[in-house]
């Protein structure tokens, strides 16, 4: 910590004082090492250290919004992993996924979940939707001296909209740059990632405005097979180790993650179907 | 700089308590037990929005009486440290006594170095697997620490309000019965003559940690929850707990409410987050 020797032994100052209710901003007060963006790096372009973490992709639907990203991290030509979890709540009512060097996605996403349950611990209330992705960005743009060498991390935001007048259209996609962002799907749908195009590709020719909860997460589970199919960084459906995709859903009964069995199910109908038709 | 007279430090010390003490007394008081459900934490507010009672952490709930900037400083301290350790390590390892170690030494400076000492008494409680398990720590003024077995009173009359909580609580008692003891020993005293008088319920700040819940365990029984809860119809109340956008609730919450110690939900026992084990569904 970066406070002195302090003979009394009581919190430091940065705690006790009134401040500001953003955690990050506390953070760079009394332990700036924790921030993402605060490291120095040596020169030169490093992006082939970690691995990468790929496809993500979002759908808003009646009610609410689906989120589903593949289980593939690659290094290279390599898979570092068969089954990372890309999708995450990052509170109650939203959901975050993430896309490039994988450890720094993930404490970026580590750090916007204490973020967002730290402002409602301290204000006693929830940030806007609008709010959250606000934060979000400024915690990409933090990182922008790591992503021009090679280290980006770029999320993509989706969640319920708690004060949206029509609960039917409450589902919001927010998608980054490195540089920050956002900026609002208002499509419809979104994708992130290595397989983005064809993940983009699939549901631009799919997706259909309104679509229920459940059509939507097989939509999702469709566009992240035609994602694979076209981009060996994106990993399809491992019918071997029964390893899915991650699908999580938004609504105003809050984020749910399917189960495996369901997302089983999902992946068990769109690998039959591309039996008989390979292009979908 | 003037010359200062010389001052018996005991004196300085009996000064500064007998303030503390003085304006402590002043305030409403609150009340904290455990039950077979959790942790129950009830306070005479009349505010609904400057709260004495908050969450820090998952399983760990604060409650204050005295005067509210100086206890909302050290609420905020706490949710800081609790955020700031949950994130280095992980949540599990974010504890009650830790927080509570951090509260003593920061009163106990303030008590001894600062002119004027915080005018605060505070509980840390923490909810644990079985009613055994559950801990609640007694922060004073002047950073003492007492483990508290149980259930506890801090603010004016705590001595009369215990005794009433002393009489009758068990571990093992269901929300509806531990909300009613409570508000039966918060209401024993500040009538005429230091009678019993009737709080409304909307002069009652209630919140519990709900043993039965994964990841953040703190909620407020506010609205209609509460009124049926004191009328004497906890189960169906907390059933029909209405979806507010300000405090998370879900179905799980509901659970867990009636009394009976369950274990924690069945619910999918993988945590929803790779990362860190920030489960927040």
């Amino acid at each position: 910590m970066a406070a002195g020797f302090d003979p009394s032994g009581r919190l430091p100052g940065a705690f006790t004082s009134a401040g500001t209710s953003s955690f990050t901003q506390f953070l760079s007060q009394v332990a700036p090492e924790l921030l993402p963006g605060r490291r120095p790096l040596p020169p030169g372009v490093s992006g082939d250290v970690a691995p990468h973490a790929t496809t993500i992709v979002a759908i808003t639907a009646a009610g609410g919004v689906v989120m589903a990203g593949d289980r593939r991290a690659t290094m290279g030509n390599l898979i570092a992993s068969r089954d990372i979890e890309k999708v995450h709540p990052a509170d109650e009512y939203s959901l975050v996924g993430i896309a490039g060097t994988a450890g720094v996605g993930i404490e970026l996403m580590r750090l916007f979940q204490v973020e967002l349950e730290h402002y409602e611990k301290i204000e006693g209330a929830m940030l806007s939707l609008d709010g959250k992705a606000n934060r979000l960005a400024a915690m990409i743009r933090g990182n922008l001296g790591a992503a021009l060498q090679g280290l980006a991390v770029v999320p993509l935001f989706a969640g319920y909209d708690l004060s949206a007048s029509d609960p039917a259209r409450a589902g919001r996609i927010f998608s980054y740059d490195v540089t920050g962002g956002p900026y609002e799907e208002r499509a419809g749908y979104d994708a992130i990632g290595s397989g983005s195009l064809f993940a983009n590709a699939a549901l631009k020719k799919r997706f259909r405005a309104g679509l229920s909860i459940e059509d939507a997460s097989r939509l999702a589970v469709e566009a992240l097979y035609d994602a694979a199919d076209d981009d060996t960084a994106t990993g399809g459906p491992d019918m071997a180790r029964r390893i899915f995709p991650v699908v999580m859903t938004a609504t105003a009964e809050g984020t749910h993650r399917l189960t495996d069995e369901e997302t089983a199910a999902i992946a068990n109908a769109v690998v039959s179907g591309r039996l008989e038709n390979p292009g979908g | 700089m003037a010359m200062q007279f010389y001052t018996n430090i005991d004196q300085i010390m009996r000064d500064r308590s007998e303030l503390a003490r003085k304006g402590i007394s002043r305030g409403r008081s609150a009340v904290t037990l455990t039950y077979a459900g959790g942790i129950l934490f009830v306070a005479e507010n009349l505010s609904s929005s400057l709260h004495k009672i908050s969450e820090i952490y998952d399983r760990i709930g604060f409650a204050a009486v005295g005067r509210y900037n100086e206890f909302e400083n050290l609420r905020r301290a706490g949710v800081r440290k609790a955020d700031l350790d949950g994130l280095s390590y992980d949540r599990r390892d974010v504890t009650g006594l830790a927080l509570a170690n951090a509260y003593a030494q920061t009163l106990g400076a303030i008590f001894s170095d600062q002119q004027k000492p915080f005018e605060v008494e505070i509980c840390v409680a923490e909810v644990g697997p079985t009613p055994a398990e559950d801990q609640i720590y007694r922060l004073a003024y002047d950073g003492s620490v007492n483990d508290e077995p149980g259930y506890m009173a801090m603010g004016g009359s705590a001595e009369a309000i215990a005794n009433v909580l002393k009489g009758a609580h068990k571990s093992d008692m269901s929300l509806t019965d531990a909300v009613k003891l409570a508000v039966k020993a918060l209401s024993s005293v500040g009538g005429d003559g230091g009678a019993s008088r009737t709080i409304a319920a909307n002069q009652l700040e209630v919140a519990i940690l709900d043993r039965a819940r994964r990841g953040r365990t703190f909620r407020r029984l506010i609205g209609p929850v509460l009124t049926n809860i004191l009328d004497g119809n906890g189960g169906a109340a907390a059933a029909a707990a209405p979806k507010n956008g300000k405090e998370p609730t879900d179905d799980k919450a509901a659970e867990g409410t009636e009394g009976a110690a369950k274990p924690p939900a069945p619910g999918p026992d993988k945590p929803t987050s790779s990362a860190g084990s920030a489960d927040l569904e």
